[in-house]
């Protein structure tokens, strides 16, 4: 008798679920972004609310987080417990989130006309060990910006192409008292100075690792710190790069302190803007230089992608955010601070419009990303070679003990 | 009403207190001794019983050794000056002048602030490239060149110091000040007329009435350096070269960054003994000293 009556509920529920118009079931979703680079919170919110508008029964919670917090915050979320059902990731990410099972594998979801459409190199953002952990969003890497009035007033025709002309170039600039410390970089104990690091590890084909095992204190990544220390001892290089971060960057070429500077995608159009930059009209912007006989360009892969957490309660609505997040129409629409994933948006006239330059570096740019290594304890690594860097720059030790410490501290 | 109804009565008032205590206090804390004898991550499974070696493993680490003599340092220094600089600072404000009620007011501002603003604001005051600092020191002729503050080993640390004592000796003020208003009018007026000089005044009349109380801002002042994070994650991350970091920034990079959760378990128990050694230490003091004024 009870078993019966149970059953009667069981299928009234069961019933009255299914009758329940899928509208009224209003889900809400929580997801994290960072608040700086690339798209600003602005353009975030404004994409969030075209998406809800087309879907009126989802709702999404937005959450902006410092680049420096993203990992910790998304981590600890999902150890406490909570958490977010979409998380913006960076490409040094997806192994550790995959072994610890932060994200769900996605692959599954992903279209033919995302396969198809989606840039071949946007892809190695999100993948491990042949899965897929999310969907590309930002393609980003580091370019040399020039401040092409100093350059002509240094009697200099074209930007350098390899990072012994970038020195070249720096000193005649140095020397004619254009500016006192012409090149400006991203070298505070973070990641953005690995992300400089890597470039120059591209440039000098040097391996961050061979067969798992650390390899940068060897061949081209100890030429790699080694460029940076001369750099720096010249003069040539601002001495406080050394507690830079991106936005730092950007703030001192902006004023006009700087004539080159590495940085991400998004400075071209700020630098750019009269409102915020004195340095406005005259940017330039090159792929980051190669080496002679080595490379022709340099280049860091730089980019994030979106993932949904194994935590969330409501996958299908997360996903469909996903997708409407990186979907060509609104990758177009905000191309201005971050290129699109898209294959073809690179032809489109409404992309690339007043932003030639930046398109053109970036063919070759994006082409040549390298990748910081793909391991479960990236987090380790990177510590160890900031610290590294910190010390040569400072003199406490020598590029090759500082590098060969940083092997023996990377947990690898 | 007997004795021992009233010992039951007291116990059974304080219970609903104990289980709150026991379930916030008590059970993290066992949570976290037995997670220190694991190798557990954060994520994911439980972790093997891995004995006495996180211990070992920490403690014998140059990264534990340089962050202790780092912390030590930074506690040191600036616990020191904040108490120096807080019982000038009221004994000034215990004055009668014209805008002291203000300036008491204002005084209180660093203090109230929270501290990622405190640390946003002086990172912007040493910037390298536009700051406050380097200005008003060129035009004073101190330095000739823009220096890197918080860029240099040398100068990282001590700008970390500067900035926590302005945001925290108006604590030690407040409390210095609500002692001095307690020092009994006739009493000094005594030891004036005695003739007593400023020093032997500040010396004999009126520190009896002040240890008391100062060392309760020492030992809480003490206890929160010790554990001092958020000021230093803001404004150096621990760079340059790992200069300015202090033990709790170990513990977060450990647990968090790099997720090894038994491992970080560890290293905060051996901090929670430090400090716990240090507030110990101090409650011994603090006895003998009201002992001694009494």
């Amino acid at each position: 008798m009870l078993k019966s009556i149970g059953k009667t509920l069981l299928g009234a529920v069961f019933v009255g679920g299914l009758l329940v118009p899928h509208a009224f079931a209003e889900t809400s979703l929580n997801a994290l972004f960072m608040a700086q680079a690339a798209y600003s919170e602005a353009d975030v919110r404004a994409m969030t609310d075209a998406f809800t508008k087309a879907n009126p029964d989802i709702k999404v919670n937005l959450e902006f987080v410092p680049y420096e917090g993203l990992h910790d915050k998304t981590v600890l979320a999902q150890g406490s417990g909570g958490g977010y059902d979409v998380v913006l990731f960076d490409v040094i990410w997806p192994a550790e989130y995959a072994t610890n099972k932060v994200l769900v594998d996605v692959s599954p979801r992903i279209t033919d006309d995302m396969k198809k459409g989606v840039l071949p190199g946007a892809w190695t953002t999100v993948q491990y060990d042949g899965k897929s952990y999310g969907m590309p969003w930002i393609l980003d890497t580091k370019y040399l910006f020039y401040n092409k009035e100093m350059l002509e007033k240094a009697g200099i025709k074209t930007p350098p192409k390899t990072w012994e002309e970038l020195s070249e170039q720096a000193k005649i600039i140095k020397d004619k008292g254009i500016v006192a410390t012409p090149i400006a970089w991203s070298w505070s104990q973070a990641e953005a100075a690995v992300c400089d690091y890597t470039t120059l590890v591209s440039a000098y084909g040097g391996d961050f690792l061979k067969g798992g095992k650390p390899d940068f204190q060897n061949g081209g990544g100890l030429d790699a710190l080694k460029y940076m220390v001369a750099s720096y001892k010249s003069g040539l290089t601002n001495p406080n790069s050394k507690e830079f971060l991106e936005e730092d960057v950007r703030k001192v070429f902006e004023n006009g302190d700087a004539a080159f500077a590495l940085n991400w995608t998004y400075m071209y159009n700020m630098a750019n803007d009269p409102k915020d930059s004195k340095v406005a009209g005259k940017v330039g912007v090159v792929p980051a230089p190669g080496v002679a006989g080595k490379s022709e360009v340099s280049a860091v892969n730089g980019s994030m992608g979106l993932g949904v957490t194994a935590v969330s309660k409501h996958p299908d609505e997360a996903w469909k955010y996903i997708a409407f997040m990186t979907s060509q129409a609104t990758q177009n629409q905000y191309a201005k601070l971050s290129l699109p994933i898209w294959a073809s948006s690179y032809d489109d006239p409404a992309v690339t419009k007043g932003q030639e330059e930046l398109i053109a570096a970036a063919k070759l740019g994006l082409a040549a990303m390298y990748p910081r290594p793909t391991t479960p304890k990236y987090q380790e690594l990177s510590t160890a070679l900031q610290q590294a860097i910190q010390e040569s720059l400072l003199g406490q030790s020598s590029p090759e003990d500082a590098l060969n410490t940083a092997a023996k501290n990377s947990g690898l | 009403m007997s004795g021992t109804w009233m010992t039951t009565r007291a116990w059974l008032l304080m219970l609903p207190l104990l289980v709150v205590m026991v379930a916030v206090i008590g059970w993290p804390l066992v949570d976290t001794v037995g997670l220190s004898f694991t190798d557990a991550k954060l994520i994911g499974t439980g972790g093997n019983f891995v004995g006495l070696d996180n211990y070992t493993n920490m403690l014998s680490s140059t990264n534990f050794s340089r962050t202790l003599v780092t912390t030590t340092l930074f506690a040191v220094i600036s616990v020191a000056a904040e108490m120096v600089i807080g019982v000038l600072a009221a004994l000034l404000l215990n004055q009668q002048f014209h805008g002291r009620a203000v300036l008491r007011a204002l005084m209180i501002l660093p203090w109230a602030l929270p501290t990622v603003v405190n640390a946003t604001l002086w990172r912007l005051i040493y910037n390298p490239e536009y700051g406050a600092l380097n200005a008003a020191l060129t035009q004073l002729h101190l330095i000739d060149a823009y220096r890197s503050w918080l860029g240099e080993p040398g100068t990282a640390l001590a700008a970390l110091i500067v900035a926590d004592c302005w945001k925290n000796f108006p604590l030690v003020a407040l409390i210095a000040l609500a002692a001095l208003q307690a020092v009994p009018r006739d009493i000094t007026a005594a030891s004036l007329v005695d003739g007593a000089g400023p020093f032997n005044r500040f010396r004999f009349v009126i520190l009896p009435y002040l240890a008391g109380p100062l060392m309760v801002a020492l030992v809480l002042r003490t206890i929160e350096a010790f554990k001092v994070f958020d000021i230093i994650w803001v404004m150096t991350r621990g760079g340059p070269a790992n200069s300015t970091r202090t033990l709790s920034i170990l513990v977060y990079q450990e647990a968090f960054s790099f997720q090894r959760a038994g491992s970080g378990a560890s290293l905060a128990l051996i901090v929670t003994l430090l400090v716990t050694v240090l507030a110990v230490a101090y409650a011994a003091l603090v006895r003998k000293s009201a002992g001694s004024a009494t």
